[in-house]
């Protein structure tokens, strides 16, 4: 058999579909929301002939809790959705952290806040990463910036998911779900989860206990045992799994940060203002929970000042503050409401921030 | 002869199974449980027919119905 | 001497810990209806129950399956995911009023337009019990509760939600049956419609609801008895109790006979 992938010319949208069946995901409940309905057209499509489940839920409420009774049930399920929708889901992603059940949500998020637009947005940084409804516990949040790397990441999600026992959310945006680009097809995987001990279902009484999914403890002892083996969770995701990229100048006078698009829009950034005589270097997450705070906490001890792009009125800087820890000024450039930057807005800023930071 | 055993630690003194016992065969004791309900018992063995109304009307399943 | 035996034994789908539910809740009646019969279906290791939230919350410690605890409202959307990766098992959603009629509508309404294949027990006792007393959606026209403490009005309130009529609608729904956890006779009939819609989601003929009136002494600031009373000579009046549909029965060709 050819180990060369089968590459395609495809949108946002249908790699993350595809990706999700690569990574063995055999059963998609999902609400139509724009800027994302390619990705339930596609899976309705494509799972049921590979003896998989498309099921079109009443809301987003339903189907996230859809999710919750598949994962329960030892499958890899998934969802996707919009911003609003995701605000919906909200409280079934509380229970499955709870439960500690693993599931694949995916966000194509649009401006907001309320009703908003289908344009691109990344003001759901913190229902992403700080989110997941109520009560501690997050989700662990990839962020693609190709349809390639969304392929990839939503596909490698469930190994996550299934690794850490949590809800992984693949963030990403109204333009990277619409846009088309070359992709390197995986290869669709049987649906082959890792041993499910703690799945309900038909059983031999000889082989197992009854399984109970459940995440009521009344006896605040035991509740807090929860949290605490959820957090050991976290920080072994820390450990094995925080990535990210750098590009650009070893020696910038501005550092960069960004993520998604905003990321894209930064690496051209990178070369133009190298063309207008200023040294950058892009540090861009690949997981922003776990955040990467490394790469931020060693260039803030050599740069003065960092730019953060985001389309957002200032969400990820915060990881981005924490990071750096008050060693380098943090400077923000954030659109809203579906607004980007342009490459030339970020260079301008960034010559702006380097003259200042060259003390003129 | 048929035989009602109460378990009468579960027993919540609903009076369920004392109305609708078709012989009258049931009433409260005089004993208090650990939860502070007087539990059911049978008074007239006699009389009893072993029909099981009183485990079936029971919501907390205590009552065994022997025959 | 002849030999005794227990007519009745205890339960092999309950787990034997005692139910805290208040003296004379008939949840307790419904529970062991409803593992009766997953005992003579010889399903239970194969069954998943769905305990929702409500007085019943802790339904998954009372039956000794496979469980799930949902959210207020989902557990039809739980149990539609469940089956749909195990179309073999055999689920049910346990649900009081609140949860089905009032936060759960859309859920439980779409599982049976979907012809969802599982069955849902509901227990309707026009009354917010746990959270001590409030007014549902199926509590009756006039009836005083913590939060329609003058009686409720349809001026303020509207009117109380009959389940079975409405679901009666839907093409999926295959087994509908209001009873009550009343008198024997009544808890019979229960049984043999929890039965009924047992047996109608193992032929995969789609969803089953059986609706039990039930008591809530506490909050209806009645004594048991007088509860039971009161179901028998005012809710029923509201809330008839009947078969509404059984599509197994209709294909054995038993719907008129």
């Amino acid at each position: 058999m050819s180990e060369q992938r089968q590459r395609v010319l495809i949108t946002g949208n249908e790699a993350t579909a595809e990706g999700g069946i690569a990574g063995g995901c055999r059963h998609f409940f999902g609400y139509p929301i724009t800027p994302q309905n390619k990705i339930p057209e596609y899976m309705s499509e494509h799972l049921p002939p590979i003896g998989g489940v498309y099921l079109q839920a009443e809301s987003e409420v339903a189907a996230i809790n859809m999710v919750y009774g598949a994962a329960a049930a030892g499958a890899r399920a998934m969802t996707t959705s919009s911003s609003p929708g995701i605000s919906l889901m909200q409280e079934g992603l509380s229970y499955m952290l709870g439960t500690e059940l693993p599931c694949v949500i995916v966000n194509m998020v649009r401006g907001g806040p309320g009703l908003g637009n289908v344009a691109a947005a990344q003001s759901d940084y913190w229902l992403a990463t700080r989110g997941a409804g109520h009560g501690d516990g997050r989700c662990i949040t990839l962020t693609p910036y190709s349809v390639q790397e969304l392929h990839e990441f939503t596909a490698g999600a469930f190994e996550i998911a299934d690794r850490y026992r949590n809800p992984v959310c693949v963030l990403a945006d109204a333009i990277l779900a619409s846009m088309m680009e070359p992709c390197e097809l995986l290869p669709r995987r049987e649906p082959s989860p890792p041993e499910r001990p703690w799945a309900v279902g038909p059983h031999d009484p000889a082989e197992r206990e009854r399984n109970i999914v459940n995440s009521l403890w009344v006896d605040h002892n035991l509740m807090e045992a929860v949290n605490l083996r959820i957090e050991e969770r976290y920080r072994q995701a820390a450990e094995e799994i925080t990535d990210w990229e750098e590009f650009g100048s070893d020696d910038p006078e501005v550092v960069l940060c960004a993520y998604g698009i905003s990321a894209r829009i930064c690496e051209s950034a990178v070369g133009q203002a190298a063309q207008a005589g200023v040294r950058t270097r892009l540090i861009r997450p690949k997981t922003v929970f776990p955040f990467p705070r490394a790469p931020y906490a060693r260039w803030a001890e050599r740069v003065e000042r960092m730019l953060v792009v985001e389309l957002s009125m200032g969400q990820f800087v915060e990881d981005v503050l924490l990071s750096v820890e008050g060693r380098c000024q943090v400077d923000l450039l954030g659109r809203a409401g579906g607004s980007m930057p342009t490459v030339a807005d970020v260079v301008e800023r960034v010559v702006a921030l380097a003259g200042k930071a060259g003390g003129h | 002869m048929p035989k009602v055993v109460i378990d009468a630690e579960r027993c919540k003194q609903c009076m369920l199974c004392v109305r609708y016992c078709p012989r009258a065969s049931l009433r409260l004791s005089d004993a208090t449980t650990s939860k502070g309900y007087h539990p059911v018992e049978q008074h007239d063995e006699e009389a009893c027919t072993g029909c099981a109304i009183c485990a079936l009307v029971c919501p907390s399943v205590c009552i065994e119905v022997y025959r | 001497m002849a030999e005794l035996t227990l007519v009745n034994p205890y339960p092999d789908a309950l787990t034997g810990v005692e139910m805290r539910y208040c003296p004379g809740c008939t949840h307790g009646t419904a529970h062991r209806l409803v593992a009766e019969v997953i005992d003579e279906l010889g399903v239970k290791d194969r069954t998943v129950a769905i305990a929702t939230v409500g007085c019943s919350v802790y339904a998954y410690e009372y039956f000794d399956t496979d469980a799930v605890q949902a959210s207020h409202g989902r557990g039809p959307a739980v149990a539609t995911g469940i089956k749909r990766v195990h179309p073999d098992s055999v689920v049910f959603t346990y649900q009081g009023d609140g949860d089905l009629a009032s936060i759960g509508m859309a859920e439980v309404v779409h599982a049976a337009a979907r012809a969802e294949n599982f069955t849902i027990i509901f227990i309707n006792n026009a009354v917010f019990g746990m959270t001590q007393g409030q007014m549902a959606p199926t509590t009756l026209l006039g009836q005083k509760t913590t939060t329609s403490p003058r009686g409720r009005t349809v001026a303020e309130a509207g009117h109380p939600i009959r389940i079975c009529e409405l679901l009666d609608t839907l093409d999926g729904a295959a087994f509908l049956a209001r009873e009550a956890l009343t008198t024997p006779a009544r808890i019979r009939s229960a049984k043999r419609s929890i039965r009924r819609a047992f047996e109608t989601q193992l032929a995969g003929a789609g969803f089953s609801l059986v609706e039990l009136l039930s008591i809530c002494p506490q909050w209806w600031g009645m004594d048991v008895l007088e509860a039971i009373d009161h179901v028998e000579d005012t809710m029923i009046e509201y809330y008839p109790v009947r078969v509404f549909r059984d599509r197994l029965g209709e294909e054995e060709g038993g719907g008129d006979a």
